[in-house]
């Protein structure tokens, strides 16, 4: 990539399991307006479902943040979910694949990560944790 | 009550989801599901997905555990209608919706329900 942007055209706040609904109609509507097939607006919008509400179940408030992404040679919606939760200690394990967590958190973030085209998490115990995907037009 | 319709029709009740249910509201139709076998003795469920474009791993998993409920109480269950873009993004997901009996349509899932009920022979055992 030679030059990348991004701007903002959504923000969510993430409070309890209604917010979850509100973040999932707003990325499926943006979503349809960048161009998504159906197929990609519901593989990133189940994606969104799943870390829309880990912030919910383990956080208990966040934000979600929607972001249209240009690249120089690419178009796509960027999704940041941020949360100032207990962070999820060694995070590297959790998202190896043959890791079996107990309850939503591991399911939610493979399977999440299985879902869009780009994947970033970044958390700590006692720093939150901050997850950006990005789906390519 | 929820707001999900709930129609008694003969044996069965037909749930035709056709609202976003937040997770609340999806255990709440889960227990008026419940309470509903249990007034009327239904003998078959049918829940209709077909209008909802988003099965996430909590409601698969809600979903799969009603089925299971269902039938303790002597109730056979069927999905019915799953969207072939919620299919690809479930199984891409890594969840599989197990032991859990499904049909294209609300037909199908009617005559479904009928060989499950009628249709064993004789001495077979369900495991």
């Amino acid at each position: 990539m030679i030059w990348e942007k991004d701007m903002m055209v959504a923000e969510v706040p993430i409070k309890s399991d209604e917010d979850v609904i509100v973040a999932r109609q707003k990325v499926r509507q943006l979503a349809q307006e960048l161009g998504l097939s159906l197929l990609d607006q519901t593989r990133l919008v189940t994606a969104v479902s799943e870390l829309a509400r880990n912030i919910a179940v383990h956080a208990g408030e966040g934000k979600v943040r929607v972001y249209r992404f240009m690249a120089d040679d690419r178009e796509g919606l960027k999704v940041v979910f941020e949360d100032n939760g207990p962070g999820i200690p060694d995070v590297e394990k959790v998202m190896e694949e043959g890791f079996i967590t107990m309850g939503s958190l591991g399911l939610g973030l493979k399977g999440a990560r299985r879902l869009v085209d780009v994947f970033h998490i970044r958390s700590a115990p006692g720093q939150g944790t901050t997850v950006e995907i990005i789906k390519w037009l | 009550m929820s707001d999900v319709t709930m129609l008694k029709i003969g044996d069965n009740i037909i749930i035709p989801i056709q609202v976003e249910l937040h997770d609340r509201a999806a255990m709440k139709v889960q227990e008026d599901v419940l309470k509903e076998i249990e007034r009327t003795a239904a003998k078959g469920l049918v829940i209709d997905v077909s209008a909802v474009s988003i099965v996430d791993s909590f409601l698969g998993r809600l979903l799969g555990e009603t089925a299971k409920m269902a039938r303790l109480m002597g109730t056979e269950c069927v999905l019915v209608g799953l969207k072939k873009e919620v299919v690809i993004t479930l199984i891409q997901l890594g969840f599989i919706i197990k032991d859990m009996n499904t049909a294209l349509n609300l037909e199908e899932g009617l005559e479904l329900l009928q060989r499950l009920r009628f249709g064993r022979t004789e001495g077979e055992v369900e495991e």
